[in-house]
């Protein structure tokens, strides 16, 4: 079995789900390469070859890939992609995007979200926002999967020393341009793969509250999530929604604050180690689910908190 | 220009999903059903291209069993012109759904395609992608606004580090996020006349389709349960226990 593994990136530096899709690619076995598309990559591409368990770096660097658009990754990658067993690439909003265009193109499945790995062709994966998980087996000959990085633990970043080899496969589909981006600056950790994360929903009342829990992230070096409500009222970013049309996280703590618990918010975070809750209402679903409760007006439990974590950090 | 919108019918957001005791599937019998919530939103961008004068003609698209016209029509009551159902009791999974839409576009030649970014059941979000491969469009996929311009769509996509705007030719295919619109609901009168609206009845053999499913499923379970824990009295003992018990902190 021979397995490509589609790395995400900014082009300059590697994410760390890459990692942990090499981990998911590892437990299926084989050979496993990781292609690097994008735009003055090259930095990405070093770091590529020192993960873990890594065969070779593919590197397609050229401007058709800069912007990540799916018209030209999903050529690209079908192109490349068609030599190997397996395809794989984590469920961001890239590897979403770009990754069902390789499964019809290569007139295969795909594999959307798995969490676990029974065997070369039987994957793991929750339905129903995760209300349900389904053990599915795939047939076709490629398999052409995206893998949900809270399900594995990453490789190694750093021990590895794959070969880097540029390839000259240039698709420009010319149907799709990059206009604009607005993107979310913090200093914070990324949501996704952040230790702690500290979430307010529609009980903030506002974007200015949220200054009160980004206080308490800085001090446990948390990074601040949002539930759907949160970010329909415009109080803080699309980008910070966790669900189960947000983002996935599975931090050690997760402390969600002014959250009733509806089960879309529940499929984006209930694999968290710790979860805590602060809540007024004591009869709120989040509370069958916290391993921590706290019933509590969250304009007074928040400040409080943020004085007993400076006493004991 | 004319918009083709495609609409599935799932298990209703607000049931609470329940997996079979022989684990072969979730249990559907007697639960609520209704249009899938992004395909709600998809079905109120193209009326509101329509109401902007941008959209001419509203054709909507249902893949699945007798009971999905019932999500049709409640798309022609929100301001669809049109409906075609592809009729099915086979289970359709996401590459073989959008090989039959590729044949409806072919037939319908739309300028834009909506779609919902995923379906709350399946959770696969592949078919809006799959059907631009397919067709060679370009695709606009999480949309939380769409511009038509001209020949072209601007698509601004919700993504992982905030937003990107993308400018595609026409025709283009795009899949929809939480926050393009807030969907309206359909008037009384709106549901009288979406009864006499036309509705066209077509089969995946009729559309030369082959709709055997690529994946098998093995087994469905149920979540592993989180056992809720303790309330605490205050803030002094939540930090103590994340401290000393959880040792999080
Ligand atoms: C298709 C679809 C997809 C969805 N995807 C997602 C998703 O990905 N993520 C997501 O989060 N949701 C999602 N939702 C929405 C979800 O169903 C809920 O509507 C949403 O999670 C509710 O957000 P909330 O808990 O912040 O708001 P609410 O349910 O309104 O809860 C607010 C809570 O704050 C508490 N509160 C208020 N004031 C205070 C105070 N002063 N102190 C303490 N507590 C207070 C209240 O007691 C209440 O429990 C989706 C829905 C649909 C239909």
């Amino acid at each position: 079995m021979s397995i490509l593994v589609i790395a995400e990136h900014d082009n300059s530096s590697l994410k760390q789900a890459t990692l942990n899709v090499v981990a998911a690619a590892k437990a299926i076995g084989g050979d496993i390469d990781v292609l690097v598309a994008g735009e003055n990559c090259g930095a990405v591409a070093e770091a590529a070859a020192k993960a873990e368990g890594v065969n070779k770096v593919l590197v397609a660097d050229n401007a058709a890939y800069g912007h990540f658009l799916g018209e030209n990754l999903g050529e690209l990658v079908a192109e490349v992609g068609k030599g190997y067993s397996h395809i794989l690439a984590a469920a961001g909003t890239t590897g979403k995007d770009f990754m069902p265009r390789v499964a019809a193109l290569l007139d295969v499945a795909q594999v959307s979200d798995i969490i676990r790995v029974e065997s070369e062709d039987t994957f793991v994966r929750p339905i129903y926002a995760g209300n349900a998980i389904a053990t599915v087996k795939a047939s076709d000959s490629i398999k052409v999967i995206t893998v949900r990085p809270t399900g594995f633990d990453p490789v190694a970043a750093e021990g590895g020393s794959a070969a880097v080899e540029q390839l000259d496969v240039v698709k420009d589909a010319g149907i799709s341009a990059f206009v604009s981006e607005q993107k979310a600056e913090s200093d914070r950790p990324d949501l996704a793969s952040a230790g702690v994360v500290i979430s307010g929903g529609r009980g903030m009342q506002n974007g200015d509250n949220f200054k009160m829990l980004e206080q308490v992230a800085d001090l446990l070096g948390a990074a601040v999530g949002a539930s759907r409500a949160a970010v329909d009222a415009g109080f803080v970013p699309n980008d910070m929604q966790v669900g189960q049309t947000g983002k996935i996280v599975a931090p050690q703590l997760y402390v969600a604050v002014g959250i009733s618990g509806a089960i879309q918010h529940l499929a984006g975070m209930s694999d968290s180690k710790v979860i805590v809750a602060i809540n007024k209402d004591e009869e709120a679903p989040i509370f069958q689910v916290a391993d921590y409760g706290l019933v509590a007006d969250l304009f007074e439990a928040v400040p409080q908190l943020e004085e007993e974590l400076k006493k004991v950090l | 220009m004319k918009v083709l919108v495609a609409v599935k019918r799932v298990i209703d957001y607000n049931v609470k999903v329940r997996v079979k005791p022989d684990n072969t599937g979730v249990d559907l019998a007697n639960v609520k059903m209704a249009m899938n919530p992004f395909c709600e939103i998809a079905v109120e961008e193209a009326v509101r291209l329509k109401e902007k004068g941008v959209a001419s003609e509203i054709v909507v698209v249902s893949i699945g069993p007798k009971a999905a016209q019932e999500q049709i029509r409640t798309a022609l009551a929100l301001g669809a012109d049109r409906g075609i159902h592809v009729e099915t009791d086979e289970e359709v999974q996401s590459l073989e759904a959008a090989k039959l839409l590729k044949s409806v576009v072919e037939k319908e030649e739309p300028k834009l395609v909506i779609l919902g970014k995923q379906s709350i059941d399946s959770d696969n979000n592949q078919t809006g992608q799959m059907l631009a491969a397919l067709t060679g469009m370009a695709q606009g996929t999480f949309a939380s606004e769409v511009v038509v311009d001209g020949e072209k769509v601007n698509v601004t996509r919700e993504v992982d580090g905030g937003l990107m705007t993308v400018s595609l030719n026409l025709p283009a295919v795009v899949t929809t996020d939480l926050r393009l619109n807030e969907p309206r609901y359909a008037s009384l009168p709106n549901i009288m006349k979406a009864k006499k609206k036309p509705l066209e009845s077509v089969s995946p053999a009729d559309l030369g389709v082959d709709v055997a499913p690529r994946l098998s499923t093995l087994k469905v379970e149920a979540p592993a349960a989180r056992q809720a824990g303790v309330k605490v009295a205050d803030v002094a003992e939540l930090v103590d226990k994340l401290k000393n018990e959880a040792k999080v902190i």
